[in-house]
């Protein structure tokens, strides 16, 4: 009883105060800064990316396939490309991941955006069934850790359940393998409507590093939209939490 | 040994120079091989000019070789089974099978393994699985998955119960198969940075160790020699992702019986581990930390002091609360006599790992094969004799000590130099084969690079250790009660997708 009294007041507090206002340490790689202007158009980057996400002409990163790995950053001869430590990257259309040259800078979802039923029918209370579709088990493990004593997710009323039935969205992770296909389709199914559909990762994004295997079957994406897009190699926690707190709406009433 | 071409870790040889065999010839000697006491570390195919050409890999654990012979193959040839014999090959047989269409008779066990895209049979289907089945009038069935009730990845659990008491679990895999090995033998020759990336996502949860077995066998073939500072650096990494999954473990295993403070404070331990992890190279699971020729992420002094400061509270903290969760009674009465694999089973279905090593099988590639920091500095496996739960559960603590250990050894020691690759741009020797091993947290990592007569990689082969070690779960589970499922599958903490490929 003493011994477990001592353990607890050793181990203190561990939780993250305020993961809406925490940052992310470095050399932590998130959001990329690309300037253009120093770009030599050397191509560099495009041979190292292992996820075809960059360009050079435009110079541009394209967010769902990035898997934040910075070989890029390390070709790059001319300094033009450099990964900050900003983690909040998740979007509501595929279209606001690509960062880049030429495309308007990529804001944070605007407060409107938010759709008014998801706020009304979830803003409260999310329950999410997660599917990993050939997901690595590394987004699996920092969606796991959305819910250790560090992060708390439910702290916010979002959780994940282990039936469909009981939730009201799903979280796909990995490039979704031809063998996971039907399973994934059918959990979807099982979700009672008005549901979310998540994505999370580069993989479930747009196949990641695994996009030209003949091994994926991405049907289920072309069949339903997907409400918010989380990107990530793997996603970190604190970038899931930010945006599905953003999707519900819940975010600015917290802040 | 006459017949065998003998090599080591980490070490490139000329295909021409492995003996050739016919296929039931090859078959009969890896038997007797075997009953003498080798192990049969890998078994695959690869095909080439229209024919087939099986390779095996026999392991000499007690000294440090391994040995490599070749049989030629017409695609449906048939031959006798080696898992008649040798219990632990049946999986390399039934992957011969599944892929190339070779046909082991006798074979007790010739079930698909992951349904590859690129199957011989495309008429297999998930669907069409064989279960095996009881009758009786008491035995009811228990399917459970593939989409699991928490967080975790996809896999099929068949249970054949009486009453509570499993007889008979049988996991069907194969929902995670992504084609891995294909992406790895894209390309005609690999490109700076290679395939690092590619092999970090083999298994996220062992990025470092299979992103270190690709570097292995890639420099074997190109001579990349790392330099000792990169070596004790990757040893680090290594180390601490050992420590941060068992950490992860110890807390998983704490949920689930209920010791709600041990789930919260291993819990918590873990994410100081990982999040030194980042604080070395970005990521928290060591992603981009390793590269090809070195590591791309070295070690500064701060770094270093930051590092041996995180890991040492860590420990500190980690024993305290080790001490009163293996001695609660609540605790041990769970863990103890539960999901016994005995020494005997742990030997014959080839068991690797802390799961061997728990039921007092020595197997350590670290000890065994040595590479690395580990050639200098020599490490003595941990064992634990009884084969339960609580085995795996403890093992894991003294594990944890003992990485802890090589991180302290090698960062106090940490070699002056580069470690950062500089090397990038190179072409793989044609006709050539390389097996690279490594003791990731889970035990054995095998990757095998076979080049072509262009130097092109015709065949790129990952064994991880989850390959050997789902039959030992399902093993664990027999004449168990059905509930302690949960708590056997957490003791292995099993890699899907490292299985599925």
């Amino acid at each position: 009883m003493f011994d477990l009294l001592k353990i607890r007041r050793r181990h203190g507090w561990t939780f993250v105060p305020d993961p809406l206002r925490a940052s992310v340490i470095p050399p932590f790689r998130g959001r990329p800064e690309l300037r253009p202007d120093l770009c030599t158009r050397c191509r560099r980057c495009e041979g190292v990316c292992p996820a075809a996400a960059i360009t050079a002409e435009p110079l541009r990163i394209d967010l769902g396939r990035c898997i934040l790995c910075g070989d890029c950053q390390e070709a790059c001869p001319a300094g033009a490309i450099e990964f900050t430590t900003e983690h909040r990257l998740a979007a509501f259309g595929r279209e606001a991941l690509i960062t880049g040259e030429g495309v308007a800078a990529a804001a944070e979802p605007a407060a409107d955006a938010i759709r008014a039923d998801i706020r009304r029918l979830f803003g409260r209370s999310l329950k999410l069934r997660q599917v990993s579709a050939g997901g690595c088990n590394g987004c699996e493990m920092e969606l796991g850790a959305c819910g250790n004593v560090n992060f708390d997710m439910g702290r916010y009323g979002v959780e994940f359940v282990a039936s469909p039935r009981h939730a009201d969205g799903v979280v796909v992770t990995g490039p979704v393998s031809e063998n996971m296909a039907a399973a994934l389709e059918d959990t979807w199914r099982a979700v009672p409507a008005p549901r979310l559909l998540i994505a999370v990762g580069s993989c479930a994004i747009s196949g990641g590093v695994f996009a030209p295997s003949p091994a994926l079957r991405r049907g289920f994406f072309d069949g339903h939209a997907v409400d918010l897009y989380v990107p990530g190699c793997p996603t970190h926690p604190l970038t899931f939490i930010d945006g599905v707190m953003r999707l519900i709406g819940a975010h600015s009433a917290q802040l | 040994m006459k017949g065998w071409l003998a090599t080591r870790n980490n070490r490139s040889e000329a295909r021409a120079d492995a003996p050739a065999w016919t296929l039931p010839d090859l078959a009969a000697e890896i038997v007797r091989r075997c009953q003498e006491g080798l192990r049969l570390a890998a078994m695959f195919g690869v095909p080439e000019g229209g024919r087939l050409i099986v390779y095996a890999i026999l392991a000499d654990d007690t000294a440090a070789r391994l040995w490599i012979a070749a049989a030629a193959a017409a695609t449906g040839a048939a031959y006798p089974a080696i898992t008649r014999e040798v219990p632990a090959a049946h999986v390399f047989e039934r992957e011969l099978w599944e892929e190339h269409g070779l046909i082991p008779e006798g074979h007790p066990w010739l079930k698909p393994v992951r349904y590859p895209h690129d199957r011989a049979d495309r008429t297999q289907t998930m669907a069409g699985y064989p279960f095996f089945a009881m009758a009786g009038e008491e035995v009811h069935e228990v399917a459970v998955g593939p989409v699991h009730a928490g967080v975790i990845e996809p896999g099929h659990f068949r249970f054949q119960c009486a009453g509570e008491d499993v007889h008979h679990l049988e996991i069907q895999l194969g929902y995670q198969h992504r084609g891995v090995e294909r992406l790895l033998e894209r390309d005609a020759v690999p490109a700076h940075p290679f395939r690092n990336r590619l092999a970090e996502s083999i298994a996220g949860d062992t990025a470092v160790g299979h992103n270190l077995a690709y570097c292995g066998a890639m420099e074997a073939l190109l001579g990349l020699e790392p330099t000792p500072r990169a070596r004790s650096v990757r040893d680090v990494a290594l180390e601490m992702e050992r420590m941060a999954v068992h950490m992860g473990d110890l807390a998983a295993i704490a949920n689930d019986v209920a010791y709600l403070t041990g789930n919260a404070v291993f819990g918590a331990l873990r994410t100081r581990v990982i999040n030194s992890s980042l604080a070395a190279c970005g990521s928290r699971f060591g992603r981009g930390w390793i590269q090809t020729g070195g590591v791309r992420s070295d070690v500064d002094d701060a770094l270093r002091s930051l590092i041996l400061k995180n890991l040492g509270d860590v420990w500190s903290e980690a024993e305290g609360m080790a001490e009163k969760f293996f001695s609660s009674a609540s605790v041990l009465s769970r863990l103890e006599k539960t999901g016994i694999v005995d020494q005997a089973s742990a030997e014959s279905v080839g068991l690797v790992g802390m799961a061997a090593r728990a039921s007092g099988v020595p197997r350590d590639v670290r000890a065994d094969h040595p590479w690395g920091g580990y050639a200098d500095v020599p490490l003595r496996p941990v064992t634990q004799d009884s084969g339960d739960v609580l085995a795996r559960a403890f093992i894991r603590y003294l594990e944890i000590r003992q990485s802890l250990e090589v991180i302290r050894q090698r960062l106090e020691d940490l070699p002056d130099g580069a470690a950062r690759s500089t090397s990038t741009h190179a072409t793989l020797p044609p006709d050539r084969l390389a097996v690279s091993l490594v003791e990731g947290w889970r035990g054995e990592i095998l990757h095998v690079v076979v080049t072509g007569g262009d130097g092109r990689v015709i065949r790129y082969r990952v064994k991880d250790p989850s390959v050997h070690n789902w039959f030992g779960l399902a093993l664990a589970v027999r004449h168990n009660g059905i509930s302690d499922f949960p708590l056997c599958n957490k003791s292995f903490n099993l890699s899907y997708c490292g299985h599925d490929l």
